[in-house]
C-alpha cells in the first residue's frame, strides 16, 4: 500500500463575521485509513468539512488531493474531485427506492432504466454487504440501511476520500457494527474515510488515526496506540483552566444541609431512558458527558419538554406532575434550551418582546404585561445582563449570538425561577459573555435557587458546579462532588474504561 | 443469481391508492346492488367519462404539480380561457388543428409565467396562480360575456366522431336499442393519462419530481436541478390544462365564462382523493383516476338514490373530501409513529 | 433631520410601505385621470337621511366586508401559517342561519336581529372550530383542510335556506346594510371600525398578538416556553368565524335577502390577497392588522377604479391579476436581494470615491 497521502489540507483559514473558525489547521489523509476527526463542538470539526466539501469557501491554505493542487468552489466540485460526504441527517429522498436513491441525479438518460439500476443496485449492495434490497422504498428501511445507501452511491460515484459526518449517532450497537464492517471493507478498498464522531468507544473500534482540533486550531495528529482514551479527552477538552480556576469554593458541606427542592424517580421521556435525579435549593449541579451521551434528554424530560413517559417527581416534597413545559414553569423551573436558534428566540421579534415572552405565559393570555411594564423589565434586564442591542424594539434575531442567549436569561430569570435548567447557555459566545453567564449562575445559587448547568467545556463546569452528573450511553455513570471534582477523575468517568462494571447503575 | 423475489411493503403511495381504488369498485358494486338502474350499463361508465374527460386531464397535470409539492389553481380558469378562445377562433374561420394548437400554446403559456415566476423568483404558488386564476377568468370574459356556440363545419364532425358499441348498448323505453357511446375526447384523456404514466414512472424528470417532492434539499444533494424541475412540473401542468379546454370544447361544443367553474378545486379534490399528498412526495397518476370517478360516482349515487335537492351533491362530496383527509392524516401519522417506535425500540 | 426621516420611514412604516403606496400610486392615477373622482357630495336618499356620497365613499363602503374578514384572516395566517380558503362559503352559510333565525319570528325588532346575530355566530364560529381541529390537532395543511367546507360551504346554505333565495325586508336590516337615520356614514364603515377597535381592545388587554406571533414564528421554541400552540392556532379560526358571521351579516343587510350562489362571491381569494398586500407573510409569524385593512381598500380602491374606467365587473380579474403579479414580484425574495445587492455596490461605490475625494 502507498504512503503518500491522498489528501492534504495545509494551513486551512476561514474566517467568519468575528470569529477565527480555523486557525491555519493542517489535515492528512493517507489511503486506506480511517481517519477520526475529532473536537468538542466550536472545535472547527465542520467547518474544516465543510472548506473541504465546497460548501464554505476557504480563507487561505491549499488542498492537495493526490499530490495535485485542487480549488474546490462548490459540492459538484468536490464530488468531481472524488470526496463525498454522509452527512448525520439522510440527504437521501425517502419516497423513492433504494436503486432510484443511488442513480438519480447522475446518470445523463432521459429514461428511467428501472432493471438496470435495479441489477446494479443489488451488485453494489451485495457487494458491499448491505442489507438492503434495490427496489424497498428508502424510507421502509432503517435508519442504518439509509446510511449505508448513501454510502453506497458515494463509493459507486468512486470517491477516493469518504467523510462520515456523525453516522453513527442515531444507530444502535448492531447497525453500528454493520456500519463498521461497511467501512473496514471500503479501507480495504484503498478508500480514505474521515470519521467525525462524538463516540469515543466508536473512534477506537475502528480508526486507524485521530486528528484533534480545538478552538479552530489543530492540537495535534495521533495513532490510535499513542492516545488513550482519557488523554484524547484532555486533549479535546483542553487543559488550561481559566482565570477563574478557584471561583467555586467547596461548600458541599453546607448545599448538604439545605432542603431538597426538586426529586425525580426514575423519570423517563420518549427521548430519555429513567433516570433518578435530585437537588437541592441553592445548588448548582452539572450533566455532563459528551454530545449524545443523553445529558440534554435528561433535563428535557425534568421539564417535561419531550413526552414524558413515567416516574414520580417531587417539588418540595410534594408530589407534582409535569407533562408540559406550562406544568414545570407553574412549579418554578425554568429552562434554557439547548439550540438557542431552534428552541429559544423568536427571531422576528423583539428583545422586549422576547423578555417577557415567558412570564406572559405564565400569567396566562388574559392578564397581559403592559407595554410600559414590558419596557422597565427590558430595560431593567439589558442593563443588569448587559445585554448589547440597539434598543429594545431591535429584532433579537439581528443581535449576536451571546446577547441572543442573554435576552433568553433575561426571559427565564424574569419569571423568578426556583430552578433553572440551562443547557448548553454558553455555547458559540464570546469569552466575555461566557464569564458573565457563570458568575451569574454562582449569583443565582447564592439567593437560593436551584440551578442545573449544562455545558461541553469541563472546566467551565468545574468553576460553576458542586456536584456532577456524568452521563454515558444514555445511562448516568457516576455522581462526583468535593475532592472529586477535578478535570483527570471527570475524564476518567467520561471516557470510562478501567471501572466499568462498578459504574452501572 | 436471484434466489427469491421478495414482495415489498406498500409504499405511502400505493397504500392510499388501494384505498381509493378498493372505496371505488366497493362503492360502485354496492350502487348495482343496491340502486340499480343506471349503475347496471355500461353506459353509465362510458358517461362518467365523457362528462370528466377535461376533469380527468386536469386532474393529472394538478398530480404532478402536486407530486412535486406545489400547488396549481388556476387550472380550471385556464380551461374556461382556451374553450373561449378556441371557440372564437373556429367562428372567425380558424381551422380545427390551428385550434387545437392555439389550446395547447395558451396552456403552456401560463405554465411557463407561472413556472418561472414560482420557481426562479420565489413566489408563494399559491400567489400566483391565483393571479393566474383571476387573469384567465377576467380574460375569458373580456373575450366574450355571452354563451358562443362553435358553427364550424370540421370541428362539428370531429365533434360527431364517437365510438358507438353496439353490444355494450342497452336498449331503452321506447324499444331502441341505444348504442355506448364513447367520445374522442375520452380517448385524448387516456393518451394524456398515458403520457403521464410513463412520465411518472420511467423518466427521469418523473423521478425527479418525486425526489422534489419529497426532500427538496436531498433532491439538491442528489445532483437534480430543483429550479428547472418545479419549472417543468408546472409548464406540463399548463399544457395539460390546454389540452383539457379542447376536450371541455368538444364535449359542449360551446364556450361559456361559467365554464369548468370550479374545476380547479374538483382537480385537487380527485387528487387528494386519489392519496396525491399537498406536502408533496406521494402521488400516483392511477389513484388520480380512480379519485376522479370516485368523486362523480358519488356525485351518481346522490342523484339515483333520489336526494334530488341541488345541495346534496356537493354536501356528499365535502363529506367524502372530509373522509379521505382525515384518512390520510391518521394513516401517515400511524406509520411514521409506528417507524419512530421501532427505531426506539432499537436503541 | 434627514436620517431621522429615513429611520421614520424604514422602521416606522416597515410592512406597510408598500400598501400605503400601492394606495398613493392609485390616488396619484386617478387624480391625473379624472379630478372629480374624489368629489364628495351630500344629498338625500330615499327616506330622507342625509347621507355622504361620491367614490370614495363606495370605495370604504364597499371594502367592509373584505376588511373585516381580512382582520381575521390575518390572524389564522400568521399562527397557522396558512390560509382559510372557506370564509366565503362560511359566511354564506352564517347569512343563512341569521336570515333563517329571523323569518321564525313573526316580527323583526332588535332583539331578534341580535338573537339571529348571535345564532349565526355561534354557527360560524363552530365552523371556524371544524377547520381548527383539523388544522391545529390533525395537523393538516390550512389550505386542504378548508378545501372540505369550500367545497360544501355554499350548498349546506342552500340547504339551510331550503332550496330559495329568502328576503327578508325591515328597516333595522337596511340600517345596518346601508344607513342608519341621522348618520350621513355608511354602517358597514361603522361595523369595520368597531371591528377595529374591538381587535385592539383585544390585542391590548389579551396577550394574544405576542402568543399567536410566537408560535407563528418559532412554533418549537414557543411551546418550550408553555405556549400551547394547539389552542392558539384553533381560536385564530374561531376569531375568524366571528369576522366571517359579521361580514355575512352585512352582506345580507345590503341587499335585504340571502343568495348562497353571490354572497361574497370569491372573497377568500380577495382576503388572502389583502393579507398579501398588507406586507404580511403568509408564510406566518410577524403580522399587522392594519396592514391586512389598507389591504383591502387597496383591492377595492383598484377595483373601483377599473370600474370607472368603464371596465366591466367580470373583467376586472384580469387587470387585477396584473396589479398582483407586479406586487408580488417586487415583493419576491430573489428581487429583494437582488435590489439590496444593487443598493449596497452602489453605497459602496459611493463610500469609495467619498473616500477617494477625501484622500484626494
Amino acid at each position: 500500500m502507498q504512503t503518500d497521502p491522498l489528501l492534504q489540507m495545509r494551513h486551512i483559514v476561514k474566517i467568519f463575521p468575528g470569529v477565527l473558525a480555523l486557525n491555519g489547521v493542517d489535515f492528512t489523509l493517507r489511503r486506506g485509513e480511517i481517519h477520526a476527526l475529532m473536537g468538542e463542538n466550536g472545535a472547527g470539526k465542520s467547518t474544516l468539512i465543510k472548506v473541504l466539501t465546497g460548501v464554505y469557501p476557504s480563507d487561505g491554505g491549499e488542498i492537495k488531493v493526490d499530490g495535485q493542487v485542487i480549488s474546490i468552489k462548490s459540492p459538484q466540485d468536490a464530488q468531481m474531485h472524488g470526496i463525498s460526504t454522509v452527512y448525520q441527517e439522510i440527504t437521501l429522498c425517502p419516497n423513492l427506492t433504494v436503486a432510484e436513491n443511488m442513480f438519480i441525479g447522475r446518470e445523463d438518460s432521459v429514461w428511467i432504466n428501472r432493471k438496470d439500476y435495479e441489477k446494479r443496485a443489488d451488485e453494489i449492495l451485495s457487494n458491499l454487504g448491505i442489507p438492503a434490497r434495490s427496489t424497498q422504498e428508502l424510507g421502509n428501511c432503517s435508519l442504518a440501511v439509509q446510511q449505508m445507501v448513501a454510502i453506497a452511491r458515494a463509493v459507486d460515484m468512486r470517491c477516493k476520500v469518504l467523510i462520515l459526518d456523525e453516522p453513527t449517532s442515531s444507530l444502535d450497537d448492531k447497525e453500528v457494527n454493520m456500519l463498521f464492517d461497511l467501512m473496514r471493507d471500503l479501507k480495504s478498498k484503498g478508500v480514505g474515510i474521515i470519521f467525525v464522531t462524538h463516540f469515543l468507544e466508536q473512534v477506537y473500534e475502528v480508526s486507524d488515526r485521530i486528528t484533534v482540533l480545538r478552538n479552530g486550531e489543530l492540537v495535534g495528529e495521533y495513532t490510535v496506540e499513542e492516545l488513550p482514551q482519557v488523554e484524547l479527552v484532555s486533549k479535546m477538552i483542553g487543559k488550561e483552566l481559566g482565570e477563574l480556576s478557584s471561583m467555586n469554593e467547596p461548600q458541599d458541606s453546607e448545599a448538604e444541609k439545605k432542603e431538597v427542592f426538586y426529586e425525580a424517580e426514575n423519570l423517563s421521556s420518549s427521548d430519555a431512558l429513567p433516570f433518578d435525579f435530585k437537588i437541592r435549593k441553592g445548588e448548582v449541579n452539572g450533566f455532563t458527558g459528551l454530545l449524545g451521551s443523553g445529558r440534554s434528554e435528561s433535563v428535557r424530560a425534568i421539564f417535561g419538554a419531550d413526552k414524558v413517559t413515567g416516574g414520580k417527581v417531587k417539588i418540595n416534597g410534594k408530589n407534582v406532575t409535569i407533562t408540559k413545559p406550562i406544568e414545570a414553569m407553574r412549579n418554578g423551573i425554568g429552562y434554557l434550551a439547548e439550540d438557542r436558534k431552534r428552541d429559544g428566540i423568536i427571531a422576528d421579534l423583539s428583545v422586549r418582546e422576547n423578555i417577557i415572552l415567558a412570564l406572559q405565559v405564565m400569567n396566562g393570555i388574559l392578564r397581559p404585561i403592559s407595554r410600559s411594564e414590558a419596557e422597565s423589565y427590558a430595560d431593567e434586564y439589558i442593563k443588569m445582563l448587559n445585554i448589547k442591542t440597539a434598543s429594545r424594539e431591535t429584532p433579537v434575531g439581528s443581535l449576536s449570538g451571546g446577547n441572543q442567549q442573554k435576552v433568553i436569561l433575561a426571559r427565564w430569570l424574569l419569571t423568578h425561577p426556583e430552578y433553572l435548567i440551562l443547557d448548553e447557555p454558553t455555547r458559540g459566545i464570546d469569552v466575555g459573555t461566557k464569564l458573565e453567564i457563570q458568575k451569574l449562575v454562582l449569583k443565582l445559587a447564592e439567593d437560593g435557587v436551584s440551578v442545573t448547568f449544562i455545558s461541553s467545556e469541563i472546566e467551565e463546569m468545574l468553576r460553576t458546579c458542586s456536584r456532577l452528573v456524568v452521563m454515558r450511553d444514555r445511562h448516568i455513570v457516576g455522581e462526583l462532588k468535593g475532592s472529586d471534582l477535578n478535570q483527570t477523575k471527570v475524564m476518567q468517568t467520561i471516557a470510562g474504561g478501567e471501572s466499568k462494571d462498578e459504574e452501572q447503575i | 443469481m436471484k434466489t427469491k423475489k421478495f414482495r415489498e411493503p406498500l409504499t405511502n403511495t400505493q397504500l392510499l391508492m388501494t384505498i381509493t381504488i378498493c372505496i371505488f369498485f366497493a362503492m360502485y358494486i354496492l350502487s348495482m346492488i343496491f340502486l340499480g338502474g343506471g349503475f347496471l350499463r355500461p353506459q353509465q361508465i362510458f358517461d362518467m367519462l365523457n362528462d370528466n374527460a377535461s376533469l380527468i386531464i386536469v386532474s393529472l397535470g394538478l398530480t404532478i404539480v402536486m407530486i412535486g409539492g406545489g400547488i396549481d389553481i388556476s387550472v380550471g380558469a385556464v380551461t374556461s380561457l382556451v374553450v373561449m378562445s378556441c371557440v372564437l377562433y373556429l367562428n372567425k374561420g380558424g381551422s380545427v388543428i390551428g385550434s387545437a394548437l392555439l389550446a395547447i400554446g395558451i396552456g403552456l403559456a401560463f405554465g411557463i409565467v407561472q413556472g418561472l415566476l414560482i420557481s426562479y423568483l420565489d413566489i408563494q404558488p399559491f400567489i400566483v396562480t391565483l393571479a393566474g386564476m383571476f387573469f384567465a377568468r377576467g380574460f375569458t370574459t373580456i373575450l366574450s360575456i355571452d354563451p358562443q356556440k362553435v358553427a364550424h363545419a370540421g370541428f362539428e364532425a370531429l365533434r360527431g366522431t364517437k365510438l358507438k358499441i353496439s353490444w355494450l348498448g342497452y336498449t331503452a323505453n321506447n324499444g331502441n336499442v341505444v348504442p355506448g357511446t364513447i367520445e374522442l375526447g375520452v380517448f385524448i384523456a387516456l393518451l394524456c393519462f398515458v403520457f403521464v404514466f410513463i412520465l411518472l414512472k420511467f423518466l427521469k424528470l418523473g423521478r425527479a419530481f418525486y425526489a422534489l417532492g419529497g426532500n427538496q434539499t436531498s433532491a439538491l444533494m442528489l445532483g437534480i436541478n430543483v429550479k428547472r424541475t418545479r419549472f417543468l412540473s408546472y409548464l406540463i401542468c399548463g399544457m395539460l390544462s390546454g389540452i383539457s379546454g379542447f376536450v371541455f370544447m368538444m364535449h359542449t361544443g360551446a364556450g361559456n365564462a361559467t365554464n369548468a367553474a370550479g374545476m380547479e378545486m374538483n382537480a385537487i379534490a380527485s387528487s387528494i382523493i386519489g392519496g396525491t399528498l399537498l406536502t408533496g412526495g406521494v402521488g400516483d397518476v392511477v389513484g388520480t383516476f380512480f379519485g376522479t370517478l370516485t368523486l362523480t360516482t358519488i356525485k351518481k349515487i346522490v342523484v339515483a338514490s333520489g336526494l334530488n335537492d341541488p345541495w346534496w351533491q356537493s354536501i356528499t362530496t365535502g363529506g367524502m373530501l372530509c373522509f379521505f383527509i382525515l384518512l390520510q392524516s391518521i394513516v401517515l401519522n400511524q406509520r411514521s409513529k409506528k417507524k419512530t417506535g421501532k427505531s426506539e425500540k432499537n436503541k | 433631520m434627514k436620517s431621522k426621516f429615513k429611520k421614520i420611514f424604514a422602521g416606522g412604516l416597515g410592512q406597510l410601505t408598500i400598501p400605503l403606496i400601492a394606495i398613493a400610486l392609485l390616488v396619484i392615477f386617478n387624480l391625473i385621470r379624472d379630478p372629480s373622482f374624489f368629489s364628495i357630495t351630500f344629498s338625500h336618499n330615499n327616506d330622507g337621511n342625509t347621507i355622504i356620497e361620491g367614490n370614495l365613499i363606495s370605495i370604504i363602503n364597499g371594502a367592509s366586508e373584505l376588511a373585516i374578514l381580512a382582520m381575521g384572516m390575518t390572524l389564522v395566517t400568521a399562527a397557522c401559517r396558512g390560509q382559510d380558503i372557506s370564509v366565503g362559503a362560511a359566511a354564506a352559510i352564517a347569512g343563512s342561519v341569521f336570515v333563517k333565525v329571523l323569518k321564525a319570528f313573526s316580527v323583526i325588532n332588535p332583539g331578534t336581529v341580535i338573537f339571529a346575530f348571535i345564532c349565526s355566530c355561534i354557527v360560524a364560529m363552530l365552523f371556524g372550530c371544524f377547520n381548527g381541529v383539523l388544522v391545529a390537532v390533525f395537523k393538516i395543511q390550512p389550505m386542504i383542510a378548508t378545501l372540505i367546507l369550500y367545497t360544501c360551504g355554499r350548498s349546506i346554505a342552500y340547504w339551510i335556506n331550503g332550496g330559495a333565495t329568502p328576503n327578508v325586508k325591515s328597516h333595522i336590516l337596511s340600517g345596518i346594510g346601508s344607513f342608519i337615520p341621522g348618520i350621513p356614514i355608511p354602517t358597514p364603515v361603522l361595523i369595520v371600525i368597531l371591528m377595529a377597535v374591538i381587535f385592539m381592545l383585544v390585542f391590548r388587554f389579551t396577550s394574544l398578538e405576542l402568543l399567536t406571533q410566537s408560535v407563528g414564528i418559532n412554533e418549537s421554541a414557543a411551546k418550550l416556553n408553555g405556549i400551547n400552540s394547539t389552542f392558539i392556532k384553533l381560536l385564530s379560526f374561531i376569531i375568524l368565524g366571528v369576522c366571517v358571521c359579521v361580514a355575512g351579516m352585512i352582506g345580507v343587510c345590503r341587499l335585504g335577502l340571502i343568495n348562497h350562489e353571490t354572497l361574497l362571491i370569491d372573497v377568500e381569494m380577495d382576503t388572502i390577497l389583502a393579507v398579501a398586500i398588507g406586507g404580511n407573510n403568509l408564510g406566518g409569524g410577524k403580522f399587522k392588522i392594519s396592514g391586512s385593512i389598507i389591504g383591502a381598500y387597496v383591492i377595492q380602491m383598484l377595483t373601483t377604479t377599473l370600474y370607472a374606467m368603464k371596465v366591466s365587473s367580470t373583467d376586472v380579474k384580469a387587470y387585477k391579476a396584473i396589479v398582483i403579479v407586479l406586487l408580488v414580484v417586487i415583493g419576491s425574495p430573489v428581487v429583494k436581494r437582488e435590489f439590496d445587492k444593487v443598493v449596497r455596490n452602489m453605497k459602496a461605490k459611493k463610500k469609495s470615491v467619498s473616500k477617494g475625494a477625501a484622500e484626494s
